[in-house]
């Protein structure tokens, strides 16, 4: 019949379309001529640490033009990265929730109550300092599997999920640990082990604590697994779309409670750093430090709404922090400064997020 | 594609109840080799009841599917997946941030022969790009360019076009695609009526639901006229109109006597 069978000039007419689309194609993808500024877009949308790694830089450069060598000291800044080490730690659990969609409030939390677990098992119980850190460890991936199993099976919000837990975690922490501090020199001579994370090596006049080099280590691990395993992909593709992830065959449930109990466990590591860098533990020690892992996240470029940040530009995103509060510092700068820098940082690394996400397509 | 072939996928006497509606009554469905079978019907008419029966995401209460002739049933996607049928959602069911090639893997990534990947579930990126090239250039698609190029910076068509080559690229007996041109524009639609004839060409059967008559007409070998929950007809392009098939869809004229 006529209907299905189109007339030459509606023919010739498809003909010419069909060439002009594949010539688009081709355009938008090669001769195409950009502007400079589509093409600094392009390639911030490209490499999502770029924008950090810039701020990061400058602020190293402009710490050095004012404030001079006493900045750029080796000794100094390795004294950065010791002050980093915990935030940032903290920082990779965040990335991996953030990835997802989600935000974790309770990891301070998490880290304080392992602390204490740490001590106690160790001082009070006199269990042996490996077992004392790894049932210490044991604690922060049961506070994140609670986490996941809430968000994943409950089906709760991880905002509402974790603002729970972390004031029961801590409430948890207060009652376990009476609310006093085990001393310094109780956990040297029970559990020198639970401090080792605290020593340092000297390399050019830097002191590196083996915390910090566990931290930098556990970035490598991390940055590994997203990038180079089927699971990394999961995550990405979860934190992107859930339901199209679901549909493409992902277990999106098992992906999201991996990552919790992980970042559960990431806390666990944090809280041995912890007690490294203060040499006791204090169950008032660090619980706010939520809001700074959050910060660092979202300094380094991982975008609040999923799917899209990677884990090194946290690490970067914590150096930035550490870098601006160390620089003012030095230059004699009131803390109150400080605080405002980071936050001005905040806003302006999530406006900048948004610039980068709006896509031409 | 005579009647005496088997088909890859038929159905026989499909019945699925949800609660009082009946979303399919007794449907039948055959798909033949080498064929681009296009489902049409109107809204409610059990359309996508039908190809969910097919494709693994729902469990008909009744009624037999069998795959080249030997009887089968899917208790979920993934097993009518495993079983080599490939859907492409309306959705698309890919992950924007990801690469070109991260995408067609997703879900069912290649490891690193030996330690890296069987130890260290270390990825093989490398062959991934490298078969996501090949499978874009054997469908005509290669204009994309940087195979790791986020799914995000593509044109809806495009986009479409990488659904479709994972689909093409995986399903080793039939692909399904639900509206494909759906939110598309002319030139993009066109493209991707291409991209169809040339899975069909590669061999593979293709189902295609669409509401779309031109489209329909233009690369269905049959037409399968789906109303009220069950088959009402089954016609062909070349002897019948579109608006024959308005006609059936609508019950204005009995599919049986059309056909």
């Amino acid at each position: 019949m006529t209907a299905s069978k189109s007339t030459p000039a509606v023919a010739a007419d498809h003909e010419r379309i069909a060439e002009s689309v594949s010539g688009t194609l081709a355009e938008r993808n090669t001769v195409e001529s950009l502007s400079a500024w589509q093409r600094l877009h392009r390639f911030f949308h490209a490499n999502p640490t770029a924008a950090p790694a810039i701020v990061l830089l400058a602020a190293i450069a402009a710490f050095t033009l004012i404030v001079g060598d006493r900045f750029l000291s080796p000794f100094n800044l390795s004294l950065v990265l010791q002050q980093v080490t915990i935030i940032g730690t903290l920082g990779v659990a965040q990335t991996l929730i953030i990835l997802t969609m989600g935000i974790d409030l309770s990891v301070g939390a998490i880290m304080v109550l392992c602390t204490v677990v740490m001590g106690r098992m160790a001082v009070d119980f006199g269990l042996p300092p490996f077992g004392a850190l790894l049932l210490g460890l044991g604690a922060g991936a049961l506070c994140g599997a609670i986490n996941g199993s809430l968000v994943t099976r409950v089906k709760l919000p991880p905002f509402i999920v974790t603002l729970g837990t972390w004031n029961i975690f801590f409430a948890l922490n207060l009652w376990y640990s009476k609310s006093e501090t085990i001393r310094s020199q109780d956990i040297e001579s029970a559990a020198p082990l639970l401090q080792w994370t605290g020593h340092a090596i000297d390399v050019f006049g830097a002191r590196l604590t083996y915390g910090s080099l566990l931290m930098l280590g556990l970035f490598g691990l991390i940055w590994f697994a997203l990038n180079w395993t089927a699971w990394g992909r999961h995550v990405y593709a979860t934190g992107d779309d859930k339901d199209a992830a679901e549909l493409a065959g992902i277990r999106t449930r098992r992906v999201l409670q991996s990552i919790y109990v992980l970042a559960g466990l990431i806390c666990g590591l944090a809280a041995w750093l912890m007690i490294g860098r203060i040499g006791s533990v204090s169950p008032q020690v660090g619980f706010m430090s939520n809001l700074d892992s959050i910060t660092a996240v979202v300094i380094g470029g991982t975008s609040l709404f999923g799917g899209r940040g990677s884990i090194f530009g946290t690490l970067i995103g914590a150096l930035i922090v550490g870098i601006f509060r160390n620089g003012l510092a030095l230059a004699g700068v009131d803390v109150l400064w400080q605080q405002f820098t980071v936050g001005l940082l905040i806003i302006v690394a999530v406006a900048i997020d948004q610039w980068i996400r709006r896509v031409s397509a | 594609m005579t009647d005496e072939t088997t088909p890859v996928l038929s159905a026989r006497g499909l019945i699925k109840r949800y609660g009082r509606v009946t979303a399919l009554d007794s449907a039948d469905f055959d798909l033949y080799p080498g064929e681009v079978l296009a489902v049409i019907g109107d809204n409610g008419a059990g359309k996508s009841s039908l190809i969910k029966a097919l494709s693994g995401a729902v469990v008909p209460d009744a009624g037999e599917i069998r795959m080249n002739g030997r009887p089968i049933s899917f208790r979920n996607p993934m097993e009518a997946r495993e079983a080599g049928i490939e859907t492409v959602y309306q959705t698309l069911a890919v992950a924007p941030s990801l690469g070109i090639a991260d995408n067609l893997f997703l879900g069912r990534e290649l490891r690193k022969p030996g330690i890296l990947g069987s130890v260290f579930r270390m990825l093989d990126k490398a062959e991934m790009r490298r078969r996501a090239t090949q499978q874009l250039s054997d469908l005509g698609l290669l204009t994309i360019q940087n195979i790791t190029q986020a799914v995000e910076t593509l044109s809806g068509g495009q986009r479409q076009g990488v659904a479709v080559a994972r689909s093409a690229a995986f399903g080793s007996k039939v692909v399904v695609l639900d509206e494909p041109t759906a939110a598309l524009g002319v030139k993009e639609s066109r493209r991707v009526l291409n991209l169809i004839k040339d899975v069909r060409d590669r061999g593979l059967p293709v189902v295609l639901i669409s509401h779309n008559m031109p489209h329909v007409f233009e690369v269905a070998d049959r037409i399968h006229v789906h109303r009220l929950g069950r088959r009402a007809a089954v016609i062909r392009p070349d002897t019948h109109s579109m608006s024959d098939a308005v006609a059936i869809m609508t019950g204005a004229v009995d599919g049986d006597a059309a056909a």
